[in-house]
């Protein structure tokens, strides 16, 4: 079998207290735990597969309607957050049976829920976040003329995360995972009129699928390992199978995370993926789906718990992109790339909690909380300043514009003093988690996590000030505006929940929250005081905004960008040379072999058939050339094949 | 010399195929005696009315099996060796019964579609007119009537297909089952050359697949000293005197099975005579010859020589690994939707071969296990439902010049004829696996089955090339329904009468249901059982 196979890489692991998944079964208001779920996939189904043969009577009411759903999944997310806040904290696992998807003998597959502190958090945010970008969508497609199936997607994309993060077992959140990248791949796609959208949603299809290989290879060795996906059984029993298996079994989800969270060597599509409409940007490509690879693997902590090397590779890759992130940050003119490798950036830092074992998963789902809030503000603000500025995207044709959009400069302020983690602001506290448990963990982890920091404070000023400060340089006949209030409503909420996101770790409250999924943590102390610690990373943040100040700030922008700079910018604005070296490694020897293959088949099978459009008189005369010629060939290629059959055979046997 | 004894035959287990047999057989005296007016009400109910009979005959077999016991408690196999060991009625034999008889009337339905052609079916009115002459214009109006005997005639071969308990017999059935099929690929009404042309390629190749297998039968012999799969069986357990004959003999027999499949490197013919072929025939032959095709393969490698599975396994690999490969990596380049499903047809091949790569005793599996019979026959169902409506499908969308499957000319179909295009990205979807589509859990299927037997290189072949196949179905997905149709040349949706409609409405129903509730059929698969040796 599979692990046997494996040479012994690695030896020893040492035990520890994992918590088992051990729901009990759902009653009362947890019986409603379906709706979450069954509301959007509603919204979906009406929107995409009824609407269409309605003449159009959908069209008037059907973003309306869209937009309602979520709200209700939110309302119903909210009762039940709120009955699992008054159980006992050892009884906050609920499972909801809906029915068996297969079962044979023993074995059993069943399509269940389950509710717990972890899902219930991503509940709020998905549902939560998931509405006021509904809300905000009804004003920023108002003139699209294909609104309704606009929201369609939307709709699919939350029904199939909310799946993805209630289902009680690997395969269901499988089937989660291929919906949102579904999703995701409509939504990149939707303005298909454009070439790069088409484009950037085909990239990022071809890469999820490469990370999505991991988990059906991952799922497929749970089942030949512990016949089941159930989280439950897997934790209870995962202590008993060998740690090759389960190293391996943790690569393999770390390499779905990275295809779904964008983390390198997958990253290259999430830049890309903003050719869809800001709203889409805002909700799958920053707060919530990109972070399920995070989800994934706070997740399966009970493999990764016994999966030490594992876990050092998870470590690695969420050090290298929250740089690699962060750099490509500081050279995009396009705010919403900038953006974009900020997400980059941060979902690294989160990758890096969930690395660092039970001491960091719940800081990383903090963190992944309140980024959630303060990036789909700042997406939320940035298509704002689009929608004012005539959907131009370079920040070069920005420059002060705090004046004639008082509201979105208001919020995206709160959004930005969030992220660079200005003392008080939501990301302050989150980010200074993740980095104090990275000290205490290894040092050289936690000063380049520092640097990060400096850095993110850097491109984000820089953003900030080209935006909104500096002088105007507009292009002519553009007339800023501030958006209607169906926009800025969603924008005030998001901006105050950016500033007082903080509030959850009050009392270590998250922590507590958490423990009955993620465990508890003996505590460790830092190398260095923790008060120290956030001096010190309030020091490099302050550096960073002073640096974007005198070279930003002080100077001129120019209208165009330079094009005489310096190797690292140049770096950064190829995305460190991300897509060449994807094209390097995978494209060109992958067009090689399928060019090759087509030519043997071009030969052999298609001359006939390309011909086909010539017209009956000579298709006729390529058939009869072709009917000598070809038949022979394929006979041929038919003893090929069977001298290749009985020499395999004799030379597998015989020597 | 030893005395001639009556061979004694039991009727009543070999009743199916008997009953299939005198319909096509009624069949051809209707085509001499019936009015031509008359011919195709009658022959087509004729048919039709022969394939639920034996539907009925067959259940009933299946019930009478019951008696021998359960086979998912018991030694695993149950039924009888009919007919001096020539036939054998076990629970995969009816299994795989059940499921050609499916698509026969599947088939039967597409068949008898009139209303696309405006009044004729989609064959040619007289197959010896030559193309383009005025005899061919005079026979515009006609129908060839023959194609429901040779239907029944090929359902005949594909039942006895899986169910031989010999050599001579595997073999007959193979010739019967592919001489019809090489017939009706060439009747096309449309497209003639490009049909006779695919009809005469299939016949040319099949015939020299053909040779390899009896030239197989003949080195089997002569390692084996009998044709009988049993006896096979026990020389391969008991003499390792003349290893090599057994090993080439198993080989050729391997490659007349593999071509009928279309495994890759013998797919060569698969997408020219898919493309060439009637849409309906290509329809039935890829749903119902690959069914049969199978459980030939299954009953040959694990009856006769699954006590010797590690010499032929690493050759399976690699024919499994060749064709997922060739069939994924090639479909994405094409731009034809029928060829786009023939390429995916070989790459599904490849994903059957996974399946039969796995562990076959249930004394070898751990209890909730899958044994590969149940996985692989649950995977025929799957993709056997799936691609008999993918065809169904392609065969509504049409120009002036009949049908139209050039993917450009299919550009916004899911603009105007939403239904059409939705059903076909469902058939799609379930073609690419994807979850709560019956693809999804076909494919889970068998690459646990492989896993579980050490197959894991394969697994990996198979997911990785899985979701390389994915690619084009997808795209296919959004020309029709992203793409705005090219002014001019795009292809429209002709409304075909129930024959079609219920055929794909059963196909689409399927396809989900067995995605959301794969239970039953699973089941079904597992009481199925093993062979009996």
């Amino acid at each position: 079998m599979f692990p046997q196979l494996l040479p012994q890489l690695f030896a020893g692991h040492e035990g520890g207290a994992i918590p088992v998944v051990d729901p009990s079964s759902a009653d009362g208001a947890f019986g409603l735990l379906w709706l979450v779920v069954a509301l959007p996939a509603l919204g979906a189904l009406v929107l995409l597969a009824v609407a269409p043969f309605t003449r159009g009577a959908v069209d008037k009411w059907g973003h309306l309607l869209g937009a309602l759903l979520p709200v209700g999944s939110f309302l119903v997310s909210l009762l039940l957050f709120l009955q699992l806040l008054g159980r006992d904290e050892g009884d906050r696992q609920v499972s909801q049976h809906l029915w068996n998807w297969f079962e044979v003998g023993g074995l059993k597959v069943g399509f269940d829920l389950l509710y717990d502190p972890l899902s219930a958090l991503f509940l709020l945010l998905i549902t939560g976040v998931g509405s006021l970008i509904h809300i905000y969508s009804i004003g920023y497609m108002e003139h699209d003329a294909r609104r309704r199936r606009f929201f369609g997607y939307l709709n699919l994309f939350v029904a199939a995360m909310l799946m993805l993060v209630l289902s009680g077992n690997f395969l269901g959140l499988f089937l989660g995972w291929e919906g949102v990248g579904l999703a995701s791949y409509l939504l990149i796609g939707f303005w298909q009129h454009k070439h790069s959208a088409a484009a950037a949603a085909k990239k990022a299809f071809i890469v999820n699928r490469v990370g999505d290989i991991g988990l059906s290879l991952g799922v497929a060795l749970m089942f030949a390992t512990f016949g089941s996906t159930d989280f439950s059984v897997i934790s209870e029993n995962a202590a008993g199978a060998s740690e090759t298996t389960l190293t391996v079994l943790g690569l393999l989800l770390l390499l779905a995370a990275c295809g779904k969270s964008a983390q390198v060597p997958l990253q290259s599509w999430l830049l890309d993926a903003m050719e869809g409409p800001t709203p889409v940007s805002a909700l799958i490509h920053a707060a919530t789906m990109v972070t399920a690879g995070v989800y994934l693997i706070v997740r399966s902590n009970f493999i990764f718990e016994l999966a030490p090397h594992a876990q050092t590779v998870v470590v690695i890759v969420a050090v290298v992109t929250l740089l690699w992130g962060a750099i490509i940050g500081c050279a995009k003119d396009d705010i919403k790339k900038a953006l974009a490798g900020s997400t980059m950036s941060q979902i690294g830092y989160m990758m890096l909690g969930a690395g660092l074992g039970v001491a960091g998963y719940a800081f990383a789902i903090f963190h992944l909380l309140t980024h959630g809030f303060f990036k789909a503000n700042m997406f939320l603000g940035a298509g704002s300043v689009m929608h004012g500025m005539d959907d131009d995207v370079d920040m070069r044709h920005y420059g002060a514009l705090d004046k004639a959009m008082p509201v979105t400069f208001l919020t995206f302020a709160m959004g930005y003093l969030a992220i660079i983690g200005f003392p008080g602001f939501s990301g302050f506290w989150s980010k200074d988690k993740i980095i104090e448990t990275a000290l205490a963990d290894n040092w050289v982890v936690g000063v380049l996590a520092i640097l990060g920091a400096g850095i993110t404070a850097f491109y984000m000023t820089r953003l900030m000030l080209m935006t909104f400060f500096t002088e105007k340089r507009w292009e002519k006949g553009v007339h800023p505006h501030e958006s209607p209030q169906v926009m800025t409503v969603p924008l005030i909420v998001l901006a105050a929940l950016s500033v007082l996101g903080g509030v959850m770790l009050l009392g270590d409250w998250i922590v507590d929250f958490l423990a009955p999924v993620t465990g508890t943590a003996a505590h460790e102390e830092p190398p260095i005081p923790a008060i120290a610690v956030t001096l010190i990373v309030v020091a490099v943040v302050a550096a960073g905004v002073a640096t974007a100040w005198f070279l930003v700030g002080k100077r001129d922008v120019p209208r165009t960008a330079p094009t005489d700079v310096s190797f690292a910018t140049r770096a950064a604005r190829q995305d460190l040379y991300g897509d060449a070296i994807n094209d390097t490694l995978v494209v060109l020897p992958g067009g090689a072999l399928v060019r090759s293959l087509t030519s043997i088949d071009k030969v052999g099978v298609d001359g006939v058939v390309e011909g086909g459009s010539a017209g009956i008189g000579g298709l006729g005369l390529i058939l009869r050339r072709a009917q000598n010629g070809y038949v022979r060939s394929y006979a041929l290629s038919l003893l090929g094949g069977a001298l290749l059959v009985v020499l395999a055979l004799l030379a597998v046997n015989l020597s | 010399m030893t005395d001639f004894t009556k061979p004694t035959i039991e009727y009543s287990y070999l009743a199916p195929l008997l009953v299939v047999f005198a319909i096509a057989c009624l069949g051809v005296l209707v085509e001499a005696f019936v009015p031509r007016k008359h011919r195709f009400l009658v022959q087509a109910s004729l048919a039709i009315g022969g394939v639920l009979l034996t539907m009925a005959a067959t259940i009933a077999v299946a019930y009478k099996l019951k008696e021998h016991g359960d086979a998912s408690t018991g030694a695993g196999a149950r039924g009888i060796v009919g007919s001096m060991g020539t036939v054998v009625v076990d629970g995969p034999s009816v299994f795989l019964w059940g499921l050609i008889l499916v698509f026969a009337l599947g088939g039967c339905l597409l068949f008898a579609e009139r209303r696309l052609e405006g009044g004729v079916s989609a064959f040619a009115g007289q197959a010896a007119a030559l193309p383009g002459t005025e005899a061919e214009r005079r026979a515009a109006g006609l129908d060839h009537t023959e194609v429901y005997p040779l239907l029944l005639f090929a359902v005949m071969g594909m039942m006895l297909f899986p169910a031989s308990g010999d050599l001579i017999t595997m073999f007959v059935a193979l010739e019967v089952l592919s001489l019809p099929l090489y017939l009706l690929c060439g009747l096309a009404r449309r497209r003639r050359l490009l049909s006779q042309e695919a009809a005469l390629k299939y016949f040319v190749l099949g015939a020299f697949s053909s040779g390899f297998f009896l030239y197989g039968v003949a080195l089997t012999y002569g390692f084996a000293g009998s044709m009988n799969l049993g006896d096979i069986n026990e020389a391969v357990r008991n003499d390792a005197s003349n290893q090599t004959l057994m090993l080439i003999g198993l080989g050729m027999l391997a490659v007349g099975l593999l071509f009928k499949v279309g495994a890759a490197p013998f797919q060569a013919w698969t997408p020219d005579v898919y493309q060439g072929a009637p849409t309906a025939v290509t329809a039935f032959m890829s749903a119902a010859t690959k069914t049969a095709a199978f459980g030939a393969i299954m009953r040959l490698f694990y009856v006769a020589f699954g006590a010797d599975r590690w010499s032929w396994q690493p050759m399976m690999w690699v024919v499994a690994i060749l064709s997922m490969l060739v069939g994924a990596v090639l479909a994405v380049t094409q731009r034809d939707v029928k060829r786009m499903l023939a390429y995916s047809a070989i790459a599904h091949t490849g994903f059957l071969l996974t399946g039969v790569l796995g562990v076959q005793s249930a004394g070898e599996l751990s209890k909730g296990q899958l044994t590969s019979m149940q996985a692989v026959l649950f995977y025929l169902v799957t993709y056997g439902v799936s691609a008999l409506g993918a065809f169904a499908v392609v065969s509504l969308v049409r120009d002036s010049a009949g049908e139209q499957s050039a993917l450009n000319r299919w550009a916004g179909l899911g603009k105007h004829s939403p239904l059409v295009a939705g059903v076909f990205a469902l058939f799609l979807l379930g073609l690419a696996g994807i979850p709560l589509t019956s693809g999804f859990i076909g494919k889970w299927a068998v690459f646990e089955v492989a896993m579980s037997s050490g197959a894991w290189p394969v697994v990996i072949v198979g997911v990785i090339s899985s979701m390389i196949a994915a690619y084009i179905y997808v795209y296919v997905i959004v020309v029709m329904f992203f793409r705005d149709p090219e002014p001019g040349v795009a292809a429209y949706v002709v409304h075909p009468s129930v024959m079609t409609s219920a055929t794909i409405a059963v196909g689409a129903a399927a396809t989900l249901v067995l995605g959301i509730i794969p239970g039953p059929v699973l089941n079904l698969a597992g009481v199925a059982g093993q062979f009996l040796r």
